[in-house]
């Protein structure tokens, strides 16, 4: 079980407000490119998260310093990868809000297979698109090309899944998303490290 | 099985980018790709290997998803995700922009010259498709609009003979226009696909039409007019389209690009799984039901997605595909006996 956050930082949310939503001016473009989850209101929609313990590092074993050994990519490696991606809203990284969990990442390197199933906080969270193409960048950009990555919604955990998830599986939408300066921005800053 | 389709070269198209369309010209000297970094490349062959003859990067600002010839070979449109399209002139063997097609709210997706080549259709993210007319000028007027979709509209592509225009979409539906008293109207939706459809392609009399989808099918859809034989009910003048056979289990991601070749009628299919695979009909199986059998298939035909596939206009069996990996590839199908 975890904690509750009682007061989002200002700092980390863009414009004093709701991460994106709060910010539809300067936002224009994104929310013409993912319409279907920029809008709503200027408020925090989940003021107080549940905050959860993070994992601790991954145990290395004689057999990952051997240097002949060929490393497989397994779920640990790639969980690693996603579980400090910040939140767009709070400071606080993907695991610690429970939006992801090594047991919903499933890798089959011989298959070149990477499917990742994430937990919005909220049922209605406008911004589990962003998340998912958090995600989704952060895996393309850190994986071998021959990676095919699947990113979804949790079943069950969002009242748009089958639309987010129709979304992020588009690549063409995602490829004409990321050409778009303020929407890469806002991607870049949930996968910069936090200081 | 994989012994009927042999490579024969392959060209890095667009290195660090994705190569996402190829286009032969009509008499099929010339291969136009495109893609991510933002460029359109000319490919000719010298003896037996193919040089990029012409690189046009002085056109888009952003991504160029597709690119058509018109059917006298003379122009290239080229649709780029900076919502343009631009119409290209051919001299000798230099390209020149010569006009610029505005209007698009958004990406266009897909661009498609009519046979008669005065028309053209562009389609959009804007969830409209826009036949466009051309005059001896080289003036492009828009004369439709076409809102009947109601999500991203992924491909347009014209009838072989006729002005019927086809349009397929994020909506999971595939939409047929034609002119109706100097309007374009929408004459006809096939329902059936679960997912996006990605691409479609008339066979050669265009009677059928097979479309493809992120729910890893190929469909095939037969025309039947007022009164035919069958049964099948028209409402009005137009002709009802049915689907008459689904190609399910053979892929297994998204399927993005289909080509029907007009001079063996063999099937090709361009597939996230990085695979290309041939389809032949059976000889013997009923043209209202018909059955289709994988004859070829490449299992990695690149080594990421396939984003296009096409059969060269004249040389039966001949077959150009390109991939994100920003590769083109060209093929020879030899059809099994």
């Amino acid at each position: 079980m975890g904690t509750r956050l009682t007061r989002a930082n200002p700092e980390v949310s863009y414009n004093g407000n709701c991460g994106v939503c709060g910010s539809r001016e300067l936002y224009g473009g994104l929310l013409s490119l993912w319409p279907e989850d920029m809008v709503g209101g200027s408020q925090l929609e989940n003021a107080n998260p549940l905050i959860y313990q993070r994992s601790g590092d991954r145990q290395v074993t004689a057999q990952d310093e051997d240097e002949d050994f060929p490393d497989k990519i397994d779920d640990r490696e790639v969980f690693d990868l996603i579980r400090s991606i910040n939140d767009p809203e709070h400071p606080l990284s993907l695991e610690e809000l429970n939006v992801v969990e090594q047991v919903r990442v499933k890798v089959n390197d011989d298959q070149s297979t990477v499917a990742v199933e994430f937990t919005p906080t909220i049922p209605h969270c406008s911004m589990a698109t962003l998340i998912g193409l958090s995600i989704k960048v952060k895996l393309l950009r850190s994986l071998p090309e021959r990676f095919k990555v699947d990113v979804h919604i949790t079943p069950g955990t969002h009242a748009s899944e089958h639309a987010v998830n129709k979304q992020l599986a588009d690549k063409e939408r995602v490829a004409a998303a990321l050409e778009n300066s303020h929407l890469l921005e806002v991607v870049n800053q949930c996968l910069s490290t936090r200081s | 099985m994989k012994d009927s389709l042999t490579l024969l070269s392959r060209l890095s198209a667009h290195p660090d980018s994705r190569c996402w369309f190829l286009a032969w010209n009509p008499t099929g000297t010339l291969l136009a790709s495109c893609g991510g970094d933002r460029t359109i490349k000319i490919w000719g062959k010298e003896g037996d290997t193919w040089i990029c003859k012409s690189v046009l990067s002085e056109g888009h600002q952003r991504t160029v998803r597709k690119v058509a010839w018109s059917p006298c070979g003379n122009y290239l449109a080229s649709a780029s995700f900076d919502a343009t399209t631009c119409i290209w002139k051919k001299k000798q063997t230099q390209f020149e922009c010569v006009t610029t097609l505005e209007g698009h709210e958004n990406e266009v997706k897909s661009v498609s010259w009519a046979p008669s080549g005065n028309l053209l259709a562009t389609c959009s993210r804007d969830k409209s498709v826009w036949v466009w007319e051309v005059d001896e000028e080289d003036e492009y007027e828009c004369v439709s609009v076409l809102n009947s979709h109601t999500q991203d509209v992924k491909n347009v592509v014209w009838h072989p003979n006729q002005e019927l225009l086809a349009s397929a979409s994020y909506d999971d539906t595939v939409k047929l226009y034609r002119e109706e008293e100097d309007d374009w109207v929408c004459c006809a939706t096939l329902e059936g696909h679960e997912s996006t459809v990605w691409s479609l392609a008339f066979d050669k009399s265009g009677e059928r039409l097979a479309t493809c989808s992120d729910d890893k099918t190929v469909r095939i859809w037969c025309q039947y007019k007022p009164g035919n034989e069958h049964g099948v009910v028209c409402s009005g003048s137009d002709p009802s389209w049915k689907c008459i056979c689904t190609l399910s289990g053979f892929h297994t991601r998204t399927v993005y690009d289909v080509s029907w070749s007009h001079l063996t009628g063999s099937l090709v299919t361009a597939c996230g799984d990085d695979a290309i695979r041939i389809f032949e009909e059976d000889a013997c199986s009923d043209p209202q039901q018909p059955s289709f059998s994988l004859t070829a298939h490449m299992a990695r035909a690149h080594s990421q997605d396939v984003n296009c596939v096409v059969w060269h206009p004249k040389e039966a069996g001949l077959l150009a595909s390109c991939s994100d990996d920003g590769e083109i590839a060209l093929w020879q199908y030899q059809k099994l006996e």
